[in-house]
């Protein structure tokens, strides 16, 4: 199978960036050392491609009651154009489809950042449902036009860059004039367009910083200008251990179609209070969760990794992820265990042929630069 | 990095060098600390085991994964090296000084069996393409 190619690929290889098949796409996993490129966005700033993620435009009148229909997270949280929010993507069962950032554009777009290996899926769930989804019109038409329709386009045209790391937002203004005055006003989780480039002060790093939607033949001289204002370039595994850090889930590995949101620490994103109804929500409040996701800390030597049994007072839980943490030099994971686990308890981790003693800790494990659990 | 010629290497990327003692050194390979990456956890074998030609018997671990190590020859393990613990990138930094554990063959004859760099740099090739 040929692998798919971002706007950037030739860029990539041209740094020397070791290159793999990321999920079918050919991405650079890192440039060098992935604990130096980790190290880069907690102290100072990088940029990772991030174009394999996939935009998908939401338009047509009914499409903030259909979002508030499709959307575990509520919509209606969103008044001011360019703000963003969250939210997992259910299943009628409440598992997973996916988790995903919805950008308010206007009253008539809004605007979804998808997961690469969840887009197709993703996409061919919206439409069924789009489908499915009558919003009937405010005024009486003639028979046959008294629905709206909602159109999903899928924006395959575009590339995203995101810089992040405490300096990430100076470089960015270097880079771009103009882009100062436009985007320093932006409160953390919302976006301003500026040509024909998308800025939000969003990522995935736990670090400040910005996600930049833009045409992908554009991306190149992006990257360019970004490179020639001090911005070094980051892996896709860098990316992995400060997400990690920064206790954000990783679909596919923390939560999929057979986990609901209440059990993979997503509950904050989930409006089970209000009179609205959503996709999953029956099934949600008829099944309580009898597991949860916590952060684990491993106080023996060695490294947790994913799928490891975790073996606790209460029964045992599976690692969803782990890894070796570069800003607390100790080894972090994220675990599924039984609900009544609780924080501070410690528990046992099979790897290999040893069993080894770990902490159960809140997450995030490290943000802004530093670690934020205590060790 | 070119692989030393004084020493010999296996298919599973230990190389193996032959000490003044006549005990034999063993780390991995320049190739395989590459495709592994930046190295964070080293487990050596226990002193005095006793190992079989190719078992397992340590475990070298990067961010991204982990990997096992095999014993080149038969043999007992004789001292592991401790300065792995703190350092493992040391194996990043140089992996034919960062030695992991030494052993004392039961039959010195089984090292000259091993692979020369020459053919050791064949088997890296091969999986290269």
């Amino acid at each position: 199978m040929t692998l798919k190619t971002t706007s950037l690929n030739a860029v990539h290889r041209e740094t020397g960036a070791k290159m793999v098949d990321f999920g079918g796409w050919d991405m650079p996993v890192n440039y060098g050392s992935q604990i130096d490129e980790h190290h880069q966005v907690r102290r100072d700033c990088g940029m990772f491609d991030v174009s394999h993620m996939r935009v998908v435009d939401i338009q047509g009148e009914g499409v903030r009651e259909f979002l508030r229909y499709l959307l575990a997270n509520n919509v209606d949280k969103l008044t001011l154009p360019g703000k963003a929010l969250y939210s997992a993507m259910l299943l009628e069962n409440g598992g997973v489809i996916d988790d995903l950032i919805v950008y308010f554009m206007g009253e008539c777009w809004f605007r979804i950042v998808v997961n690469a290996g969840t887009a197709d899926k993703d996409i061919a769930w919206m439409k069924k449902q789009a489908g499915e989804f009558v919003v009937p019109h405010p005024n009486p038409l003639p028979e046959g036009e008294g629905t709206q329709s909602i159109v999903i386009t899928s924006r395959d045209d575009l590339a995203m860059v995101a810089v992040q790391g405490p300096n990430a937002r100076s470089k960015v203004w270097s880079a771009l004039p103009g882009s100062k005055e436009l985007t320093e006003k932006l409160i953390p989780f919302s976006a301003a367009a500026m040509d024909s480039m998308f800025i939000a002060r969003t990522g995935y790093t736990g670090e400040d910083g910005f996600e930049i939607m833009l045409p992908a033949k554009a991306a190149p001289l992006l990257w360019t200008k970004l490179k020639d204002n001090g911005v070094k370039p980051i892996g896709l595994g860098a990316r992995d251990t400060l997400r990690l850090e920064a206790g954000m889930n990783l679909y596919g590995q923390d939560m999929d179609e057979t986990v609901g949101p209440l059990e993979s620490g997503l509950a904050w994103t989930v409006d089970l209070k209000s009179e609205r109804d959503f996709i999953g929500k029956a099934a949600l409040l008829a099944n309580p969760p009898n597991q949860k996701l916590v952060g684990l800390l491993l106080l023996d030597r060695g490294v947790l990794r994913g799928h490891q049994k975790v073996h606790t007072a209460q029964g045992t839980g599976e690692i969803t992820s782990g890894s070796y943490s570069p800003t607390l030099e100790k080894s972090i994971a994220l675990a599924r265990v039984p609900k009544d686990v609780a924080i501070g308890d410690t528990v046992q981790v099979a790897i290999r042929d040893k069993l080894l003693t770990a902490q159960v800790v809140k997450y995030p494990f490290a943000r802004n630069g530093k670690a934020v659990v205590s060790l | 990095m070119s692989n030393p010629s004084n020493l010999k290497y296996t298919a599973s990327h230990e190389w193996v060098k032959t000490e003044a003692d006549g005990t034999i050194s063993i780390g991995i390979t320049q190739h395989a600390q590459e495709l592994l990456g930046d190295m964070v956890f080293v487990e050596a074998p226990a002193v005095d085991r006793h190992l079989k030609a190719r078992e397992e018997c340590a475990v070298v671990e990067s961010v991204k994964a982990a990997a096992d190590v095999y014993a080149p020859v038969s043999g007992i393990v004789t001292e592991v090296n401790g300065e792995l613990d703190s350092s493992p990138e040391n194996i990043n930094n140089d992996p034919y000084a960062a030695w992991m554990f030494k052993m004392k063959p039961d039959n010195a004859a089984d090292i000259d069996a091993l692979m020369d760099a020459a053919a050791y740099q064949a088997v890296v090739d091969s999986e290269e393409h």
